[in-house]
């Protein structure tokens, strides 16, 4: 049974599949999540895949600063990922609305709606640093299995670079 | 072939004890080569085999209802469909078999894109029902050339046993038979210029949309099965007869692999076609070597 249990966390760790979702992004995270796909940075080593259905995902990473009309789209689509799951902010914009703060469209940040585990901050964030990001939420997921999701958070930055 | 026997393929070799590991080969096979193409590393070695793991370790959105349990049992029904066409395939030299298993085969082959059609339209969702009818299109455009060619290799042999077909020596008719079946294959297996049913991100994931976990698992797990058994088809019309039963298995093995190497790189060299394209290519530009191929096949029955 134990070696079981760690022959699923070695797995969970080593396949996360990805759901990228745009909450009324420049576009400017999105393509560097592209990016860390591309054979630069080719994420795949990690066993990353960027999967095209919610269901079939295990972290889910959102952009942008969560317009008004995303909220319900958002809450949708995390209800709809399967657990276990984390979910990564990629970008400022989530984890502080960023410069459009203030704005009367939104209705960020992002975990006022739903638990966020990993930031990514940066304007956009460099792949590398989105892929570190991922790396973290798939251990988060697998150290956290079926349980429900706690308060702490990480955050993930290139080595080296200075948190604002 | 007794009870036993049939066990034993159907268990064992090339039954599921070969055919699941060989499965997640292949299908890891599939992404390095994608990979290596694309001047990437690409996924691990076991990542097909962890992928498997991690999905079985998923819940599944609560499903009711007659629709919930068909959605529950199409992914079991393409497993051992696929299974079975594995285990039916005549590797080791004189496995037995029985008259008519090639056409038992083609219906077993066929069943998991037929299971494929059916979850899309059960599942109820927009994009699954998309990627359905696209899979029909497809199953009917490519399945005329995949059995007519499949038929005139039978017939040209006068005879519907897999292993009197493998052992018989090569014709020119079962050259063009083969290269029919080959130009087959991206379709049935949904590799790149064919990908239209699961085209990912352009509708979703097609008909595997709402599959989450386990059951998704066992779709994955059909798909590298159908990689074992359509590629191993191929193998055993091409593979020379050889008595040695280990360099029969190590015949079928190398060239089951040459054979998803070449189809990968196929598919990492091409992009996807529109479906009126695969269409047209099907009916009108395959269609009459298959059309050919069968009429001079009954042509020369027909003359000795």
């Amino acid at each position: 049974m134990n070696l079981f249990k760690r022959l699923m966390c070695y797995s969970r760790r080593h396949s996360p599949w990805l759901f990228h979702m745009n909450s009324g992004s420049c576009n400017g995270c999105d393509i560097e999540l592209v990016a860390s796909l591309t054979p630069r940075y080719d994420a795949e080593q990690l066993g990353v895949r960027l999967e095209g259905s919610p269901r079939h995902a295990d972290i889910l990473c959102i952009t942008g600063p969560v317009t008004k009309n995303a909220v319900n789209a958002i809450r949708t689509v995390y209800g709809q990922v399967c657990g276990p799951k984390a979910v990564v902010a990629i970008g400022s914009c989530p984890a502080t609305t960023n410069v459009f703060i203030d704005s009367r469209t939104l209705d960020g940040p992002l975990d006022k709606h739903i638990p966020v585990d990993v930031f990514v901050p940066g304007c956009p964030p460099r792949p590398d640093a989105i892929i570190q990001g991922v790396v973290k939420a798939a251990q988060i997921l697998a150290e956290r299995g079926n349980n429900p999701p706690q308060s702490e958070i990480a955050i993930a930055t290139v080595s080296g670079e200075e948190l604002p | 072939m007794n009870i036993a026997t049939a066990l034993a393929r159907l268990l064992i070799f090339p039954g599921l004890l070969f055919a699941v590991p060989a499965a997640w080969f292949f299908l890891w096979v599939e992404r390095k080569a994608v990979a290596l193409m694309q001047d990437r590393v690409g996924p691990p070695f076991m990542q097909p085999f962890f992928d498997f793991v991690k999905l079985l370790g998923k819940s599944t959105p609560p499903r009711v209802g007659i629709a919930g349990a068909l959605m529950k049992a199409w992914p079991l029904i393409a497993v051992s469909a696929a299974a079975g066409a594995v285990g039916l395939l005549p590797v080791l030299p004189s496995s037995g078999g029985f008259e008519g298993d090639l056409i038992l085969l083609l219906a077993l082959l066929e069943l998991p894109s037929m299971c494929i059609i059916a979850a899309g339209f059960s599942s109820r969702s927009i994009f699954g029902e998309i990627g359905s009818a696209r899979e029909a299109a497809l199953s009917v455009s490519y399945n005329i050339v995949f059995l007519l060619a499949i038929v005139s290799i039978a017939a040209s042999q006068h005879t519907f046993r897999l292993e009197a077909l493998a052992a018989l020596p090569y014709s020119p008719m079962r050259l063009l038979g083969i290269a029919a079946i080959l130009v087959c294959l991206p379709a049935k297996l949904h590799l790149n210029p064919f990908s239209l049913p699961n085209a990912e991100q352009e509708i979703y994931s097609g008909p595997m949309t709402e599959y989450a976990g386990p059951e998704l698992a066992m779709w994955e797990l059909s798909h590298g099965l159908e990689w074992v058994a359509a590629t191993g088809l191929v193998a055993t019309f091409v593979a020379p007869h050889v008595t040695l039963w280990w360099l029969a298995a190590f015949l079928f093995v190398a060239l089951s692999f040459a054979i998803v190497l070449l189809l990968s790189t196929l598919a990492a060299a091409t992009a996807r076609l529109a479906i009126d394209t695969t269409v047209r290519f099907y009916w009108q530009c395959t269609l009459i070597f298959a059309v050919l191929a069968i009429s001079s096949a009954l042509l020369m029955r027909f003359r000795s």
